[in-house]
């Protein structure tokens, strides 16, 4: 086995070092009801040249965005990702190191994270950004926690517009707690502010909004935070990082929290994981931070270095009154967005943007021009994400687009019945005008 | 190492300069503030970097020169499982039919994934001797918030959720588990552990009763030490009516050799990131995968990965008993592709080689060490043991110093202060993929410090020496909090 490297020789050798005579004496101390007496029913081993065959048929058989045009999005999205990215990201000492525990030796994993938590910053124009947590429902989850917490209320309001997995992950996680969460109903594809007002009562801990949502539209950001701040809860917005490069930042519209999930920035959509939740928050809510953050300090001699600090509030020092449980992050993922947008930069990320909004109202114009396709949600602004409305069945649409090589909208309606007909589109700067021109010509011939 | 201080990104490049840009849009270009009202719009772009290509190259090279890593030398942390991170697992992740794939795609247009995940899930079962799996946790926290959530729904569904309010955890249970069980509005309960570093069957009898939910245990314990009386504490948990709950973090010593299942554990995770070799990233992505026995599978998360009929495989949402959801999409599906390629590879026969070698490397150590350090619990260890750096306290060398002095060597320190029952600890594992010679090299290192500690103590308190930077300033970093940069 060319993982492990002890022959038989060094094995005798060490056997006679500790004193016994077979290694299964080392596991004399289990007790026999406790054994397996059979070898584990496991396909056999095999050599790399046949397991890497293997898992390359399984990949034959699936779909990937370089043969098909994506227009699906919806938490995932595919962004072009610089060649340089993937090369810096695969660099043993960041891949095989692990959590920074001994900050002498883990000097590029910490700065790293330092300058993580700043670009965060300075998208979301936040005071503090944490190294990262799993993805953007969980972030949503701690941030709804965080407001409980520090408001000492016990509900969380969730504008229908926040992702339905991301709003299923927050229940989950708040039920445990008996804390109760509410779903503010929308009208024509955006928040209805006076239901809003209606369900913000004393309460109400904190509010979680997603802009653009997750039908693609641009929420009244600056409305709703007057209306939550009113009522004394925190608020809570879900951003698309990428969209920060044209949008407002949630910093602009005095949000409490920003969160999100990093996987546009740099990381690939590998069927939904890993990728990485950020969060940011005001300066006053830094103690309740959940997960590991990063500063800077001093050596002896006076060298600037970085630290994991702060660590009172985690689970290993803190245990059962810990801020959270979380423990391994996404720092490899959170990596992989420090690398992009240090390499796109102040003029990329602006360009990606912009790329996005134009290319998918280009798209969606093309789209509701064709018999049978309509906007759900005709009065709002979207940015790279539209909601359409379809005579036809979607599911039979996307199998035909599918010979097509191309991934069609997401059909809405497995999340809910109500949403049935339909089918949310996704153009990014990776889609080219005559992918987007062949989708719309495939759809015409239906 | 060349390199030392790496300047910040932000203080490096010139206005103007850019490392990557998209090519340029080939659709009809709009106004912006026809598209979106004004009052969305930013003001002023963010003050990201502006660097060219090289230049990024060039910081994230040199910052990735600062770190110790598996590739770079021996890392016996102590509960990590710091082993080889074979390269084919990278290789089958990055395949553009894994990496490339997203997770609304239609179902057959990703059978190969499924495919994947669902015969991952019935090996987990099989190495557990457990009944069915979701690999849906993120890390082995969110396993355990999981776990417990399906602990907690099966209660419920027994009418006994209002009653069983608490769960034990012993003292030397990582940090993770009383969070855990917090997190998942329990009421945690500390059972001290006896003298042979076990738990203590007395305390666990007095502990359990009609209020207790579950157990949390980790076999081998912290300690590195097998609980022998595993079945005994099953039986005195179970016939409380409460579960077990087995943490996965020290399962690289019994693969093939000993099974949560019939140890009577209910609910497992495994962290695929520390047994089934996949990489640490600096602090993750990681997952944490969880496995239950038959009673409790209809409160796993949603959705469930099923083989039909017709032996394609499906999602499988239709589940009114479950707990719900825990993360969104499928879990850290590129982490699980690392993990299956690894246990396809190494299969039964390979996977027992695993644990039969970590464990007879972890005595090894022990044998050669015992005679230098204080060995609170002098039992057979399993793949890990603690050492008390006791004796070099009383000349006024801490285990801090100790761990610092070992970066010198260019070794990474082992797992200290922990668990919390040990005095000074020492956790070392040095992992089944380790040759000899590199065991025998720390041992001569560990003895290099010994003798430091009696000769020139000073060595050693003021260590590290020959380290990118010094001894760190933790107290100054909590007090004088900088956590970003800011454009002056």
């Amino acid at each position: 086995m060319s993982y492990i490297p002890t022959t038989d020789a060094e094995r005798q050798r060490m056997l006679a070092e500790i004193g016994v005579k077979s290694v299964d004496d080392l596991f004399a101390e289990i007790p026999s009801a406790a054994r397996l007496r059979q070898p584990l029913n496991l396909p056999a081993g095999c050599s790399e040249a046949e397991v890497f065959s293997h898992l390359k048929t399984l990949a034959a058989q699936n779909a990937d965005l370089d043969t098909y045009a994506c227009f699906m999005g919806g938490g995932v999205y595919d962004h072009l990702i610089p060649a340089a990215l993937t090369d810096i990201v695969s660099r043993n000492e960041f891949v095989t190191a692990y959590t920074p525990y001994q900050p002498e030796v883990s000097q590029g994993v910490l700065q790293s994270i330092y300058e993580f938590q700043s670009l965060i910053c300075l998208l979301t124009q936040m005071d503090v950004a944490n190294a990262s947590v799993y993805d953007g429902a969980s972030a949503c989850a701690e941030a709804a926690l965080l407001a409980c917490n520090q408001t000492r209320r016990g509900t969380i309001l969730m504008a229908e517009g926040l992702h339905p997995e991301y709003r299923a992950v927050v229940q989950t996680y708040l039920e445990q707690q008996d804390l109760k969460t509410v779903i503010v109903p929308m009208q024509n594809g955006t928040i209805n502010i006076e239901a809003l007002s209606d369900l913000l009562t004393s309460e109400v801990a904190g509010v979680i909004v997603q802009h653009p949502n997750f039908f693609g539209n641009l929420e009244a950001v600056y409305d709703i935070g007057k209306a939550v701040h009113a009522a004394g809860a925190i608020y809570i917005a879900c951003v698309d990082p990428i969209s920060l490069g044209v949008l407002a930042p949630p910093g602009a519209y005095d949000a409490d929290i920003a969160v999100g999930d990093g996987q546009s920035l740099g990381n690939q959509p590998s069927f939904g994981g890993p990728s990485f939740g950020f969060m940011a928050v005001k300066e006053a809510l830094l103690r309740r931070l959940p997960g590991r953050i990063a500063g800077e300090t001093i050596d002896h001699s006076g060298r600037r270095g970085f630290v994991l600090t702060l660590q009172t509030r985690e689970q290993h020092i803190r245990r059962e009154r810990a801020a959270s449980n979380i423990c391994t992050n996404q720092a490899l993922n959170a990596l992989c967005a420090t690398v992009y947008l240090s390499l796109l930069g102040k003029q990329g990320l602006a360009a990606v943007a912009n790329q996005c909004l134009q290319k998918a109202h280009y798209a969606q114009k093309q789209l509701c021009a064709l018999p049978g396709w309509r906007a759900a949600f005709s009065q709002a602004s979207f940015y790279q994400e539209f909601t359409l409305e379809c005579d036809h069945d979607i599911d039979a649409v996307n199998q035909r687009l599918l010979e097509h090589k191309i991934i069609g909208g997401l059909p809405l309606a497995r999340f809910d019945q109500r949403y049935a007909n339909l089918a949310l589109f996704c153009v990014t700067e990776a889609r080219t005008r005559s992918e987007i021109d062949r989708l719309v010509d495939v759809l015409r011939t239906l | 190492m060349i390199t030392r201080e790496v300047p910040l990104i932000f203080t490096a490049g010139a206005p103007g300069r850019t490392g990557y840009m998209p090519p340029a849009s080939d659709v009809q270009e709009e106004s912006v503030d026809t598209l979106i009202p004004a009052a969305y719009l930013r003001d002023e772009a963010p003050p990201l970097p502006e660097l060219s290509e090289l230049e990024v190259v060039r910081h994230f090279i040199n910052l990735s020169r600062l770190n110790h890593a598996v590739d770079v030398g021996f890392y016996p942390l102590g509960s990590c499982t710091m082993k080889y991170n074979p390269k084919v697992n990278e290789a089958a992740a990055a395949l553009p039919g894994f990496a490339r794939i997203h997770p609304y795609q239609p179902e057959e247009s990703v059978q190969g994934a499924l495919a994947m995940m669902w015969h991952l899930g019935r090996y987990l079962c099989e190495i557990s001797g457990l009944h069915a799996a979701s690999l849906q946790p993120a890390a082995g926290a969110q396993g355990e918030l999981a776990g417990l959530m399906v602990i907690k729904a099966y209660h419920e569904a027994q009418g006994a959720g209002q009653q069983r309010r608490e769960v034990i955890v012993p003292d030397s249970a990582h940090g993770t588990n009383p969070a855990s069980a917090a997190m998942c509005g329990y009421k945690v309960i500390t059972v001290p552990s006896d003298s042979q570093g076990g738990m203590d069957l007395e305390a666990l009898q007095a502990a359990v009763g009609p209020a207790t939910a579950g157990l949390m245990l980790t076999n081998p314990n912290t300690l590195g030490l097998f609980d022998a009386n595993i079945v005994e504490i099953a039986r005195i948990v179970h016939e409380a009516g409460g579960l077990l709950y087995y943490d996965g973090a020290n399962a690289n010593a019994i693969l093939g050799i000993s099974r949560p299942g019939e140890m009577g554990f209910d609910v497992v995770h495994f962290n695929l990131h520390k047994t089934f070799s996949t990489p640490h990233g600096g602090g993750g992505p990681g997952a944490g995968p969880i496995v239950v026995c038959k009673e409790l599978e209809p409160f796993l998360p949603v959705p469930v990965v099923v083989k039909k009929a017709d032996d394609t495989y499906a999602l499988d949402y239709d589940r009114p008993q479950s707990v719900g959801r825990v993360r969104s999409f499928y879990g850290n599906f590129g982490v699980l592709v690392r993990a299956y390629t690894y246990i396809r590879r190494l299969g039964p026969d390979g996977l027992k080689q695993v644990s039969e070698t970590a464990v007879l490397h972890a005595n090894y150590l022990l044998s050669k060490l015992k005679p230098y350090f204080d060995l609170p619990y002098d039992r057979v260890c399993m793949h890990e043991f603690v050492l008390s750096g006791k004796r070099q306290k009383a000349k006024g060398v801490r285990t801090l110093d100790i761990a610092k002095r070992m970066l010198d060597f260019g070794i990474h320190a082992p797992t200290v202060y922990f668990p919390l029952i040990v005095d000074e600890a020492l956790m070392i594992e040095p992992t089944e993929t380790e040759t000899l010679e590199t065991l025998d090299a720390f041992v001569e290192v560990m003895t290099t410090i010994a003798r430091e500690v009696e000769e020139n103590p000073e060595v050693v308190k003021e260590a590290p020496h020959h380290t990118p930077v010094g001894r760190l300033d933790e107290t100054r970093a909590a007090r004088q909090p900088n956590l970003r940069w800011r454009p002056s």
